[in-house]
């Protein structure tokens, strides 16, 4: 037997902003209380897709029936004090499509826990307990807090699909299709008025199996398809093509395996941000501000070809220049044309504003000291370190309906506005525009503990 | 060569995932050559090392792997493996470190209980030991999160103390892929770039690379003996009980550790295709199938990784 060398050409896909590639794995979260039939849903969406093996089964059978919801509490800790400390993280496949959960416990420091898993989540389905929700005296249905509070952070968090999974169903009886109409209408209001995009309102019994992964047609006046048949269409996070190139540099290679010295000699090596690279764009460097044009373009596993947002790619420049990790590669905009020449044919390429040392941001705190003004702390930006110091908490945010309160600080899991100062100047771009340049994390300087998630406003 | 009896299954299975799954892997091996100045890649010639060293050649070029690998050597392994180890490393060039149980026992750092005992647990002294010795600041694993319960719950980078231990409930929160891989003195990181495959992924990519494995892998004939519905190899290590009847099976390993706690299935899967088929028919998972020591306790695990175990 030999092992070959050979580097195998994946399939890769060079189109710019592939938003229906459904060939990648879809990460989603689930949101709710455990008793909202959180580990139930998980337990059926793994037994009924066959990725639970007999052995596991065997494990959390009790007279030959097995408890759906353990499958998700891992540690002794937790099966000892009944309580989930941290986020887990399941596997399953179709036919079509690999799925990765990213099971966030409900109940237990919610809010660290749940923006840990959303941060890198296509989807989130937000359980809502039908057996919970109260009818308040016009008919109408009152939503729980944990169902703004859960929508409102995914939200925030910009988790592209959100799917409301109104659960527990099946405990109505003859009432659960009146119940079902009113409860999507009080969802529907409500995403409404927080301006989330809801992907889809699915009436579903995790116990019983309606419409988890069999879709269960007419089914409390529901004729669409089940919780899996739409994680299976999904598309991954739309890539972020619409905003100017942008890559951190994570790894410097020196060159090798050209004799050609009009090159520069080392590939730099990171994630596309946003946009998209080929042969041929000007890029500035930042913080330096040369600027150099691109020589070669390679995918993570070293194809040549163009590159967007989202991927992995390794970037030759056609001269030597001082870039190493950390800093940024960014679309050199060429001069905009006569901007009063509002008939231009082609759209004007956006650049990105001044790089700046003073950001505004909403951050997710997750130490278990409050975040207070006037300390300094280390941040992440890209794979660039760089000195933070809080100079002011503008206000902290209620997690249940997003109103500002004016605040000293920022109490652990707690959410709130803070203005930084950097030692350092980033190309800061709204988390709203870019996932990646629009947020970092803040690091205790003595602890090395992840302090906080900022979003940039 | 890879001639299928039922391809209708294999056919409809999709392998465009793996492309993701690979960029992921390849992203977090070159972070830590990156972020960590004395990193090393645990290499124990199984298939998850074998898999994470294919993404290594095409993160960093054939022959270029930028730390060395690292083997602990319980002194139980299959020589078919460790064999297939050296080959492998020598024909990539890397630098191979071995240290090994024996030399832990001969210091006294590893006491057994019995002669007999399994030393699969006592690898953690042998590797804190290491860690020690070269100043390790991050080791890359081959551990998948579908292996059991407590992986599942592991960060990609995981923090661990001056103890080796890991802190369940002092998790450093993954955010998007910024890393924090920030350590004080004595500290140091397990990194797991392939947490996010699955045994079916992994055979998958094996099929799809064309990675070659210990011929364990495939089925060949060997003397096993029935215990607790498991197929016990016999060896010089695990002799058979008394009233045990020994029998020659067609047998594979889906997993190769400590000759003396890994058990072989039944199986005639001559190629990594024959078994992707029949991971996707397998009713076992991969440790209930294979391993004698995890079935003591659902927490053993948990309990090991704590103390320092991989």
């Amino acid at each position: 037997m030999t092992a070959t060398n050979t580097i195998a050409a994946p399939a890769y896909s060079t189109g710019a902003g592939s938003t229906n590639d459904t060939s990648s794995a879809l990460r989603f979260i689930t949101c709710g209380s455990v008793d909202d039939g959180k580990s139930t849903l998980i337990g059926r969406l793994l037994v009924d897709s066959k990725a639970v093996l007999q052995d596991q089964l065997a494990n959390v059978s009790k007279s030959g029936e097995a408890d759906l919801a353990l499958f998700t509490d891992g540690l002794s800790a937790e099966r000892e004090q009944g309580i989930t400390i941290d986020v887990a993280y399941r596997y399953f496949a179709t036919p079509t499509r690999k799925f990765i959960i990213g099971d966030a416990p409900g109940h237990e420091q919610y809010t660290r826990n749940m923006v840990t898993a959303a941060s890198s989540a296509h989807a989130a389905v937000v359980l809502v307990d039908a057996t919970k929700l109260k009818w308040n005296v016009d008919g109408l249905v009152d939503l729980l807090p944990q169902t703004r509070r859960h929508s409102l952070l995914v939200n925030l968090l910009r988790v592209p699909g959100i799917i409301f999974a109104v659960n527990k169903l099946d405990a109505l009886g003859d009432d659960a299709t009146a119940a079902f109409a009113k409860i999507s209408e009080a969802l529907q209001a409500f995403a409404q008025q927080a301006g989330i995009a809801v992907t889809a309102t699915i009436p579903m019994s995790a116990l019983k199996g309606h419409n988890v992964v069999e879709a269960t047609p007419g089914w409390c006046g529901y004729q669409g398809p089940s919780l899996l048949a739409l994680l299976e269409t999904l598309p991954v996070t739309a890539a972020e093509t619409d905003v100017p190139f942008a890559f951190p540099v994570q790894w410097v290679e020196k060159f090798h395996n050209s004799a050609d010295t009009t090159q520069g000699r080392r590939v730099f090596w990171g994630r596309v941000a946003t946009g998209t690279v080929q042969v041929g764009d000007t890029v500035s460097i930042h913080p330096s501000g040369q600027t150099a044009v691109v020589a070669q373009v390679v995918n993570h596993a070293r194809v040549p070809g163009s590159v967007a947002a989202g991927h992995g790619a390794g970037i030759t420049l056609d001269r030597e220049v001082d870039v190493s990790r950390g800093d940024w590669l960014l679309a050199q905009v060429t001069p905009a044309a006569d901007p009063d020449d509002e008939f231009a044919d082609t759209p004007k390429p956006r650049a990105f504003a001044e790089a700046t040392r003073e950001i505004k941001a909403t951050v997710a705190w997750m130490d278990d000291e409050p975040l207070v003004a006037g300390r300094v702390y280390l941040a992440l930006h890209g794979h660039r370190w760089i000195k933070a110091k809080v100079k002011r908490i503008v206000h902290s945010l209620d997690i249940n309906t997003l109103q500002e309160h004016d605040a000293t600080e920022i109490a652990p899991n707690a959410i709130g506005h803070i203005e930084l100062a950097l030692q350092e100047a980033i190309t800061a771009v709204p988390y709203a525009q870019s996932r990646v340049l629009g947020s970092l994390i803040l690091v205790d300087t003595a602890t090395h503990k992840t302090s906080g998630a900022l979003l940039l406003s | 060569m890879n001639a299928m009896t039922e391809p209708t299954h294999f056919d409809r299975l999709s392998n465009q995932h793996l492309d993701a799954l690979e960029e992921e892997t390849i992203f977090i091996l070159r972070e830590v050559a990156a972020a960590f100045e004395r990193p090393a890649l645990l290499f124990s010639g199984g298939k998850d090392s074998l898999v994470m060293l294919k993404c290594a050649e095409k993160a960093f070029g054939v022959g270029r792997i930028p730390y060395p690998l690292l083997m602990i050597d319980t002194g139980h392994n299959f020589h078919e493996v460790t064999d297939f180890r050296d080959f492998r490393a020598k024909e990539l060039g890397a630098e191979l470190i071995v240290r090994s149980v024996e030399d832990s026992m001969a210091r006294g750092t590893v006491r057994l209980a019995h002669p007999g005992e399994s030393r699969n647990v006592h690898q953690s002294v042998t590797l804190l030991e290491a860690i020690d010795e070269f100043r390790f600041d991050a080791l890359i694993g081959g551990a998948r999160r579908d292996e059991e319960k407590a992986r599942a719950k592991e960060r990609i980078f995981s923090h661990r103390d001056s103890f080796g231990q890991w802190q369940p409930k002092a998790q450093r929160p993954e955010l998007w892929t910024l890393f924090n891989t920030r350590l004080q003195p004595g500290e140091h990181f397990r990194v797991f770039p392939i947490s996010n495959w699955t045994e079916l992924d992994v055979w998958q990519y094996i099929e799809r690379e064309k990675i070659a494995l210990p011929s364990l892998y495939y089925t060949h004939k060997r003397d096993v003996v029935e215990r607790k519905g498991l197929l016990v190899p016999v060896t010089e290590l695990t002799p058979p009980k008394e009233g045990e009847t020994i029998e020659s099976r067609d047998v594979r390993f889906r997993t190769v550790g400590d000759i003396t706690c890994t058990c072989p299935v039944e199986s005639l899967a001559a190629t990594a295709a024959d078994i992707v088929i029949e991971t996707l028919a397998a009713d076992v998972s991969e440790r209930g199938a294979t391993r004698m020591d995890d079935k003591t306790s659902e927490a053993s695990m948990e309990k090991r990784k704590k103390d320092g175990y991989f």
